[in-house]
């Protein structure tokens, strides 16, 4: 299966977990070598955290062994997981932005001077000594939370590797990176690979692990299904391996035939560089927004619904101007978003699942200025039964929901709502895969209603697979537009990374 | 999560997303709903028993009348705390607004000019609260703080920092008459708080409150005026206060400028003891009537049987932090059951 020319610095063998009535790990097994660039993939909730946490000393296994130099080890707690060298990257930063990277850098183990006071001059030293093992150029006396959000990682990983990590696991480490961030992370990967130490890459990014990975691991539902050697496979073997079925029905829908213009955008420009951007989504049409993170996509969608300010440009709805800067009113316009991040953007954790759903139109049902509260439950329950949410959820606060369950809640929010022109900034982000379909039979439940779809998202095959048109995006403008049914990913990269020719196919703008 | 495959059917809710069916009794989910009331019964049945004279009729309408001030106050507080933010400014509003009403009624305005006077006094101050929170993006605590001095001194400034006193006071019966044997500052309480009740449970504006308090972005986004929502709770509370400072003035029959001092804590306490988090989207209107009933029954139970002064605020702290801590208590088992109920750890993509 995979080449033993070197031995495994890191062996895990039939690791179990059982959080509740939920199998998170079957007696997985994974191996890493020095020197290498291991991707772990997997579908939301296959199990892939988990295993990083139990390594990390956060979660503990119940059964399997871990092994380091062949020799078994326990790992009860975070400090004997860096007692063994092994530092990992959340997706979520752990620092004080507050601190200096120094301070920051020394978090916990202050060096004191002779006379117990903190000695800044050493605590400066070491902080360029651990920047410096991995290759970032960052003054440590500059405070955190002024440095970009990718600085901040570089801190973050010198923190986690330390003097002495052999293992660096990175999870989701580019999510919140922009294009540049993201390159300097991947040259400090290459430097750390080269200097030996082993790293496990997470990452739904297939470009990404194409780029930076040595061999890939792929777990389905918390079972292991396999590793193989990059050049022993491709994306889409990947893919199969990732959902255990091909994509094609997943995607499938009937072929659609989009009528007027509904949403006509014109001239957009943010206040931070993105624009001029001119789009249009006919009745019963759905675009997606494609291109890589920090393209504008999400900037755009965010000006279009009003969330953020828009520099210049126009707005309409079936021909109607939207006043800018307004969510209520592009929403009385009939528009709609459901925004990039839930838990921040969209939901109320601690209210009821009816509440989250009524929340936008609860003006639908308000007689002489008192709420007919039969009526909005009638109305929460025809949305909960459409997206298939149980009714005994409609209680429970939306925070009890998985994170399926509760995009279907926002999602339902907005069907209550009748908009004309749904936005759904990556409406599949962090959601399994039985919920995956039901968003898509919603989008073309829409579509064939005759309502626009805007979809924003990062998972190309989504990107293709459920829209009709394909608008790439690249630093801050739409220069490509492709026709579903004939782009392919690498057609949709290529307009992305600036690196198109009519001969790959699509249009550059 | 993890174990959801892909056949259409198979969407539903699935069972691990939530706790199992309630079970016969579900002690948080009535403590949550009923909790505070079991806690003022006891208080109630203990007090009766023990403090002589404490279970009479006319002992509770005192209680009802002495606690109505503070039980407005808190009405009002409690729309602000259930955006997540807090006014300090309260107390000071109810002196600026008793002072006006008796000024207004001393410069000749009959009754109900006198009492407008005074709840529009407390009412634009409080607007000018939330305007400073809402679109200036202030801080609340430190707004309220700045105009609860701010207040104070104007309060000080209109009386020249002595009481005036009008033993003819047109309003006098705000504070000291009946409606058929009922205090009508009880009277007041009672229509404040189903005027708010209604407000919050049965319009679209009060389910506006508690979204912008539960997650103020998502509420942007879902189309609520945010702003809007922010800068009229503090203008809720203000007017309430001004209520409260016109059947203070009555009650004493003048304009204190030292009226209301500290009377904001009292409301923050009755409201958190009535269970509204001061995270914010949280509490019920009638959880901080209840709230301020047990503080009324506590203190005036303690008079009752003659606890000196000094061991009355000793018991009534320890009661607000018992309150609070049960109350933090109470929500321990849904949090285990949460965990249970998602287990698959986060995994965003």
């Amino acid at each position: 299966m995979t080449r033993s020319d070197r031995q495994p610095l890191l062996r895990l063998e039939g690791i179990s977990k059982r959080f509740g009535a939920t199998q998170a790990l079957r007696g997985v097994d994974f191996e890493l070598r020095a020197g290498e660039v291991h991707a772990l993939m997997g579908e939301n909730g296959a199990g892939k955290s988990t295993l990083m946490k139990i390594l990390a000393g956060n979660v503990h296994r119940d059964a399997g062994r871990i092994l380091i130099d062949s020799e078994e080890v326990e790992i009860a707690s975070p400090a004997d997981a860096v007692r063994h060298g092994i530092a990992v990257i959340h997706q979520e930063l752990n620092t004080v932005p507050a601190m200096t990277v120094a301070e920051n850098l020394a978090l916990g183990r202050e060096p004191r001077t002779r006379y117990g006071a903190l000695d800044r001059r050493a605590m400066v030293e070491a902080a360029r000594h651990k920047l410096a093992r991995i290759g970032a150029r960052i003054d440590p006396r500059r405070e955190l939370g002024g440095l970009s959000v990718g600085m901040q990682q570089l801190v973050e990983i010198a923190r986690a590797v330390g003097e002495n990590a052999r293992i660096l696991v990175l999870d989701e480490p580019t999510a919140a990176l922009s294009r540049g961030e993201a390159q300097q992370l991947y040259r400090i990967i290459g430097e750390m690979r080269a200097a030996g130490v082993a790293l496990v890459y997470i990452s739904h990014r297939m470009e990404e692990v194409w780029q930076l990975a040595d061999r890939v691991t792929v777990f389905r539902d918390g079972g292991y299904v396999g590793t193989r050697d990059k050049g022993e496979i491709d994306s889409s073997d990947v893919v199969r391996m990732m959902v255990g079925r091909t994509l094609d029905d997943l995607y499938a829908h009937p072929v659609r035939r989009p009528g007027p213009v509904v949403l006509d955008v014109a001239g957009l420009t943010g206040r931070t560089g993105v624009g001029p951007v001119d789009l249009r989504v006919r009745s019963g049409e759905v675009v997606c927004l494609a291109g890589l993170i920090g393209a504008g996509r999400t900037e755009v969608a965010r000006m279009i619904f009003g969330a953020d300010p828009a520099a210049t440009g126009t707005v309409t709805v079936d021909g109607r101007p939207v006043r800018p800067g307004s969510p209520a009113r592009a929403i009385a316009a009939g528009l709609a978003m459901v925004p990039e991040s839930r838990k921040e953007q969209a939901l109320f954790p601690e209210h009821s699942v009816e509440d989250n759903i009524s929340v936008s139109s609860l003006g639908d049902h308000v007689t002489a200025g008192v709420l007919r509260r039969g009526r909005i439950r009638a109305a929460v329950r025809a949305q909960m039964r459409r997206l298939r949410l149980r009714q005994s959820a409609e209680h429970l606060p939306a925070r009890a929901l998985s994170g399926g369950n509760q995009q279907k809640a926002v999602l339902a929010r907005w069907l209550a709502r009748d908009a004309r022109v749904l936005i759904l900034d990556e409406p599949t982000r962090g959601v399994d895969i039985g919920a995956k379909k039901e968003i898509y039979d919603v989008v073309n439940e829409l579509a064939a209603d005759g309502r626009a779809v805007l979809v924003v998202s990062s998972d190309l095959p989504e990107a293709i697979g459920i829209s009709d048109r394909i608008l790439v995006m690249r630093a801050g403008r739409i220069v490509g537009e492709l026709a579903s049914v004939s782009a392919t990913e690498e057609a949709v990269m290529a307009h992305a990374t600036g690196t198109a020719s009519q001969a790959i196919g699509g249009v550059t703008r | 999560m993890t174990h959801q495959t892909l056949t259409p059917a198979e969407g539903k809710l699935s069972s691990a997303d939530h706790p199992p069916a309630p079970r016969s009794f579900d002690l948080a989910y009535w403590w949550e709903r009923v909790g505070i009331l079991v806690v003022l019964v006891a208080l109630v049945a203990l007090m009766a028993v023990i403090a002589p004279n404490f279970a009479t009729v006319d002992n509770l309408l005192n209680i009802a009348r002495s606690i109505s001030i503070n039980a407005i106050l808190a009405a009002g507080i409690t729309f602000v705390i259930l955006t997540a933010g807090i006014d300090l400014s309260v107390g000071s509003i109810l002196a600026v607004s008793g002072v006006a009403a008796v000024l207004a009624a001393l410069a000749g305005a009959p009754t109900p000019v006198a009492v407008l006077a005074g709840v529009l006094a407390g009412g634009v101050a409080g607007l000018l609260n939330g305007i400073l929170t809402a679109y200036l993006s202030l801080a609340a605590f430190i707004v309220t703080l700045g105009t609860m001095t701010f207040l104070r001194g104007l309060a000080y400034t209109m009386t020249d920092g002595q009481p005036i006193v009008s033993n003819t006071l047109n309003f006098r019966d705000i504070g000291n008459g009946y409606v058929t044997g009922v205090p009508v500052p009880v009277v007041v309480m009672a229509v404040v708080y189903l005027v708010a009740w209604f407000v919050l449970e049965r319009t679209r504006y009060g389910r506006h409150v508690y979204a912008v308090g539960g997650n103020a972005e998502a509420a942007r986004l879902a189309g609520i005026n945010v702003r809007r929502v922010t800068m009229s709770v503090y203008a809720v509370a203000g007017a309430c206060a001004g209520l409260a400072g016109v059947i203070f003035a009555a009650r004493v029959v003048s304009a204190q400028p030292t009226a209301g001092t500290g009377y904001e804590l009292d409301a923050i306490a009755a409201a958190v003891l009535g269970g509204t988090s001061l995270m914010g989207g949280r509490g019920r209107i009638l959880g901080t009537l209840i709230g301020s009933i047990i503080l009324g029954v506590l203190t005036t139970g303690l008079i009752l049987m003659n606890v000196p002064f000094f061991t009355q605020l000793l018991i009534k702290g320890v009661v607000i932090i018992l309150a609070v801590a049960i109350d933090s208590l109470k929500n321990r088992p849904l949090r285990r059951r949460t965990r249970i109920a998602d287990p698959a750890p986060a995994e965003a993509g």
